[in-house]
């Protein structure tokens, strides 16, 4: 694995495979959000699921821990060197030319997302860890909607993470893309499908988030 | 036309360097950007100055020689030419025009707007080569068809003049443009078959090496290629990259 | 003249080149690892050389100008490559690539170097395919070949309009693979500005490092020269702007006769100049002739019209123009070789029909060759009654297949659409057939001093088919020095190292520094190029494509004028010991001004046309060239005296036993 990891090129493999995890996951996160519009039960249900089930919380919750974490560390690293291969920059530069702001300023939107995940680690993971293993209430299963209405009825959260899915669409729009050309997955068939899924995955999924968020919010209104 | 430049002049690799604006009149639109900057340093001559020193050699768009960063883009502002065919028409009278040299570690200034690019040679020493000996009894070169649409992609790829361009236009400094175009043409022909896989190990082991930065996809590099490397190459350099290091000998 | 010894071996011409390789001598693999050779220059020659030579096991040290020995000019050759392959069928042979590379050449080549130069013609390619140059293919998976200029058969290997690029690319990367293992050691950014003579032999060079200007001593038991060509003495040619004669010229200053300067190969369809700031000129592949029609306008009125811009190439009616290929050839037409184009190019633009501002150009036309595809195109496609315009638009799409490239380096250059409007072209210097005299092993007339690929003489004669300086270049490297050096070498299995502590370096390394000092020193109001402008000008203008007596004569004198001004009234800013590219610059064009005169006195002498070499006084009643084999059967050798004035003449006469000689037509 860390020999693996030496050469730029499977740095880069690495990068591109976290991502994929990550994209698998929210598209599943995104799914479970999704019913809280539809049915209060049914989310009350998939999250006392997703909370509780012992494959979630002991097998795929620490992978997910590592694949964020991994994802996030590796994406410093590179940054990191990737800045020390021109120590001293251009004066004038016009990198619009050939380049979408996207593609280069990953490590932007990708902080943003970082900074996005402290809040919402703030605002949910930790208070669940807190009830779960220290208060040890692991049992009341209709808490999930009406915790997830609190939340959003607060504007400046609500507007918070908007933004921050913004930020997280233009990561999407090309980390999706993206990840298939550094596995090497290019070729004159499939390639123009891929970009379209990227940019359709791109927009639709930040904007599936920012439609429950906004759904709660305005739903808190009206109460 | 009248123009104000804003050249990088640097004294050597040790020296710092800093950018000087001079001042260019009666250029003409037919000229190329290097015949420009001859008449600049022609005048400069003239005074006793030091002429300013960059690097050109063919000025027909095919040995690699000529680079500079004209107005933030390698070979300026026109797309699948080098610097050498760029012409003063494309720019407006009484424009300011920023120059600068590639820059990039791996690639240190030697003078003003001249750098060492040898990284780029090390990294072909390092594999991009068919080991055969030019005895010339190899086979008969029609004993093994290629097909057509591999030798032309294994052309296109070869086409590379190695001029630094995609590591000039590449916000990480990286080569993999360079030595994509390397691995994938050898990796296309059956000649290049043999040594396939300690190939692509081995130039990607010296690109490291030498400094350059790590490919973040945002094809910069392809764009501003005057010979319109395609990112295809990278990709099949990612998969021969695989290959190479996940089956067994 | 007994001075010379061609040492070509005894025999039938097609056995000369395998009974010549089994009477030389051969150094052993264990001996090979003492003897050390410098290879000055990075190109098809010099780097086919060093790789050849570091792998049979000598230890190389390979010298380019350039940051790379992949930027050496041979990068730049367009059409392709030679070889008796006769893949085709169509009835090639060694022997007829011979005839037809002795015949182009117009007689002036030594037979057996030819001879051996096709023989391994077909070696060439077995091995550059098995390197990994991607040639052209057909869709069988067959390797494609073309037909050029001035022969009946197809045998030019290309790879698109960069076949020079793709050899080059081959020969840098087996130089490339023995860089690696230590075998070659590469100076990049060096210039040789010396020889260094010991007890009689090529025992080293005096190079500049160009990056920091340190004089270096570089001892070898072996030099070989592959510094390609001089046409740079005409300031404006194809070649690159660092391409410079100052090694081989060093050389002939030492010792080695320089031959038929005089020789130089003038392209016909070049972008013309665009003005007084012009650099360099570019080449337009000739392929373009086989679909482009040459012309310029019958009348002088409308000529001059055109060159104030009143009026259009396209509105000029059919009669209002002078095809005058078509006319004066029949037979050829707008396919002649190289250096009749030129020359009717040329003519007709003295007489004051060119077609751009400077009055120096001509029409390359491909409107008849549009509407002939276009109307193919449409039968094909089964159109009925289709429009002119459709015609034009099928016709222009079956133009840009073939030669879309060269359209679009055309319209990046001169801002004209060529689809809409005629090409204009001009003939420009771009090769000199001239150089180092070298023997049928390459040796020149300096024991152990090699000259291989343009930097040599031998194998063009007075002029140079398409498609073979690729050829000679990678013959000299891969297959015929790498063997013939081994004659020399062998004798020198017990010198051991060859000391660079002696009495001919230091000399050779305080000359160097003179030279440099006073150029540096001289502090005269002029730059480097305003003298090598007015050499070149007086070069094309008198000793170009058309001279004679009186002309070369004045040329002769200008030219020492020129010369002693530079040395006078030259500046050079900066130190010695810096990236100083003036200094480069300055020492390359002091030697183009010993040349020039060499080249000018060359021409004079030989009172015949031959080749690219036309002299006036010397044509046929209708104009064309004549050739005088009574009185020039010879290759003239140059023997440098001290001075260009007093240079003496060595003649090696050109037997002809497996060749008729017969006058050159076209009609």
């Amino acid at each position: 694995m860390v020999a693996l990891i030496r050469t730029s090129v499977a740095r880069k493999y690495a990068m591109a495979l976290s991502g994929f995890f990550l994209l698998f996951f929210l598209l599943q996160h995104l799914t479970i959000n999704f019913t809280s519009i539809l049915s209060a039960e049914t989310f009350n249900f998939l999250s006392h699921f997703m909370g509780t089930n012992p494959f979630v919380q002991y097998a795929l919750q620490p992978v997910l821990a590592f694949g964020v974490f991994f994802h996030i560390a590796m994406g410093i690293v590179l940054e990191l060197q990737n800045r020390a291969a021109r120590d001293l920059n251009y004066s004038y530069s016009n990198p619009a030319a050939s380049s979408t702001w996207m593609s280069r300023n990953m490590i932007i939107t990708g902080i943003a997302v970082l900074l996005f995940l402290g809040l919402h680690f703030y605002d949910f993971w930790f208070p669940e860890l807190k009830l779960k293993f220290i208060d040890g209430v692991w049992n009341i299963e209709d808490r999930y909607f009406s915790e997830l209405q609190h939340k959003f009825a607060d504007p400046i959260r609500t507007a918070l993470y908007v933004l921050s899915f913004g930020f997280l669409a233009l990561h999407l729009l090309h980390g999706f893309q993206s990840a298939f050309q550094s596995v090497g997955f290019r070729n004159n068939k499939y390639t123009p499908t891929v970009k379209l899924l990227a940019n359709i995955y791109g927009v639709a999924v930040p904007l599936g988030f920012i439609v429950v968020a906004l759904y709660h919010y305005f739903g808190s209104l009206t109460h | 036309m009248n123009l104000t430049l804003k050249i990088w002049r640097q004294q050597d690799a040790n020296s710092k360097g800093a950018m000087h604006t001079y001042e260019v009149s009666d250029i003409s639109e037919h000229m190329s950007f290097l015949e420009m900057l001859d008449v600049l340093n022609e005048g400069l001559v003239a005074k006793g100055e030091s002429p300013v020193a960059f690097d050109h050699d063919c000025r027909e768009g095919i040995c690699g020689m000529c680079s500079l960063y004209i107005n933030g883009e390698p070979h300026g502002p026109d797309r699948a030419i080098t610097t050498c065919q760029l012409h003063m028409r494309k720019f407006k009278d009484g424009e300011t025009i920023h120059i600068e040299p590639w820059r990039a570690k791996a690639f240190p200034v030697i003078k003003d707007l001249t750098v060492d690019r040898s990284s780029f040679d090390r990294i072909i020493q390092a594999g991009g080569y068919v080991s055969v000996n030019t005895s010339g009894n190899t086979q008969d070169a029609n004993a093994i068809p290629i097909p057509k649409a591999d030798a032309d992609n294994a052309f296109d790829a070869a086409t590379c003049i190695g001029c630094g361009a995609c590591v000039a236009a590449c916000k990480n400094a990286s080569a993999m443009l360079f030595v994509s175009a390397k691995v994938s043409q050898l990796a296309l022909l059956p000649q290049g078959q043999v040594e396939r896989k300690d190939r692509v190990m081995n130039m990607v082991d010296q690109m490291d090496k030498e400094g350059f930065g790590n490919c973040t996809n945002t094809g910069a590099c392809s764009i501003e290629c005057p010979k319109e490397i395609s990112l295809d190459n990278i990709a099949r350099m990612n998969r021969e990259f695989l290959i190479a290091s996940v089956l067994p000998e | 003249m007994t001075k010379l010894d061609s040492k070509i071996p005894e025999g039938p011409i097609a056995d000369k080149w395998t009974k010549h390789k089994n009477d030389i001598n051969v150094v052993n693999p264990a001996n090979k690892r003492s003897i050390d050779v410098i290879v000055v220059g990075s190109g098809l020659a010099g780097g086919s050389a060093s790789a050849s030579l570091a792998e049979m096991g000598y230890n190389v040290k390979t010298f380019c100008f350039q940051d790379s020995p992949r930027r050496a000019h041979s990068i730049a050759a367009q059409g392709g490559i030679n070889a008796a392959k006769n893949y085709q069928n169509d009835g090639d042979s060694t022997y007829r690539l011979f005839y037809d590379t002795v015949k182009g050449g117009d007689y002036r080549a030594r037979e057996a170097n030819v001879y051996r130069l096709a023989e391994v013609s077909a070696n060439i390619i077995d091995q550059c395919v098995a390197q990994g140059v991607p040639f052209a293919r057909e869709y069988g998976g067959l390797l494609d070949n073309r037909s050029f200029g001035g022969v009946l058969v197809s045998r030019t290997f290309y790879a698109k309009g960069q076949t020079g690029q793709q050899l080059l690319l081959g020969a840098y990367s087996a130089m490339a693979r023995k860089i690696n293992t230590g075998k070659i050691k590469m100076y990049n950014r060096h210039e040789m500005l010396d020889l260094v003579i010991v007890d009689g032999k090529a025992r080293g060079i005096i190079a500049r490092n160009l990056v920091t200007g340190k004089i270096e001593r570089h001892a070898a038991h072996a030099v070989v020269l592959a510094t390609g060509g001089y046409g740079n003495v005409f300031f404006l040619s194809t070649n690159a702007m660092g391409s410079n004669v100052t090694a081989a010229w060093r050389a002939h200053r030492k010792g080695a006769f320089f031959s038929n300067p005089c020789y130089t190969q003038i392209h016909p369809t070049c972008i013309p100049r665009s003005g007084d700031y012009q650099s360099k000129l570019t080449l337009m592949s000739e392929s373009l002739r086989n679909d482009g029609r040459i012309w310029v306008p019958k009348e002088k009125e409308d000529a001059i019209a055109i060159q104030e811009n009143r009026m259009n190439a396209i509105d000029l009616p059919e009669e209002k123009r002078d095809y005058y290929l078509e006319r004066r050839y029949p037979a050829f037409g707008n396919l002649v070789p190289r250096d009749v184009a030129s020359r009717a190019a040329k003519e007709r633009c003295d007489a004051g029909f060119g077609v751009n501002e400077t009055g120096e150009a001509v029409y390359l036309d491909f409107a008849t060759a549009i509407m002939r595809y276009g109307q193919e195109k449409a039968n094909i496609l089964h159109l009925e009654n289709p429009s002119d315009a459709k015609i034009r638009e099928l016709g222009e799409g079956v133009v840009e297949a073939k030669y879309g490239n060269l359209f679009q380096m055309y319209e990046k250059i001169t801002d004209d659409n060529p689809y809409k409007m005629p090409m204009k072209i001009y003939p420009a210097v771009h090769y000199t057939m001239g150089g180092l005299w070298v023997d049928y092993n390459l040796m020149t007339s300096i024991p152990g001093c090699y000259a291989a690929g343009e930097a040599n003489f031998s194998d063009h004669g007075a002029n140079r088919l398409g498609a073979s300086a690729l050829m000679q270049g990678l013959a000299d490297g891969y297959f015929v020095l790498p063997y013939t050096i081994g004659d020399f070498l062998a004798d020198d299995i017990r010198t051991g190292p060859i000391s660079t502590e002696s009495a001919e370096f230091d000399q050779a390394e305080k000359d160097v520094r003179e030279r440099l000092d006073s150029l540096i020193n001289n502090k005269g109001s002029k730059s480097v190029d305003h003298f090598h402008k007015r050499l070149g000008k007086v070069m094309w203008d008198k000793v170009g494509m058309a001279r004679n007596e009186k002309g070369l004569k004045e040329a002769i004198e200008e030219i020492r004028q020129i010369r002693d001004e530079f040395y006078e009234d030259v500046f050079v800013p900066g130190s010695q010991n810096e990236f100083n590219q003036e200094l480069a610059k300055a020492t390359r064009v002091a030697d183009f001004l010993e040349l020039g005169e060499l080249f000018a006195k060359d021409a004079l002498e030989r009172t015949e046309s031959c080749g690219g070499h036309f002299r006036e006084e010397s044509q046929t009643p209708e104009g064309e060239a004549l050739r005088d084999d009574e009185n020039f059967a010879f290759s003239s050798n140059w023997e440098w005296t001290g001075d260009p004035r007093n240079s003496v003449m060595h003649k090696e006469e050109l037997t002809f036993n497996d060749i008729e000689l017969k006058q050159r037509s076209y009609k």
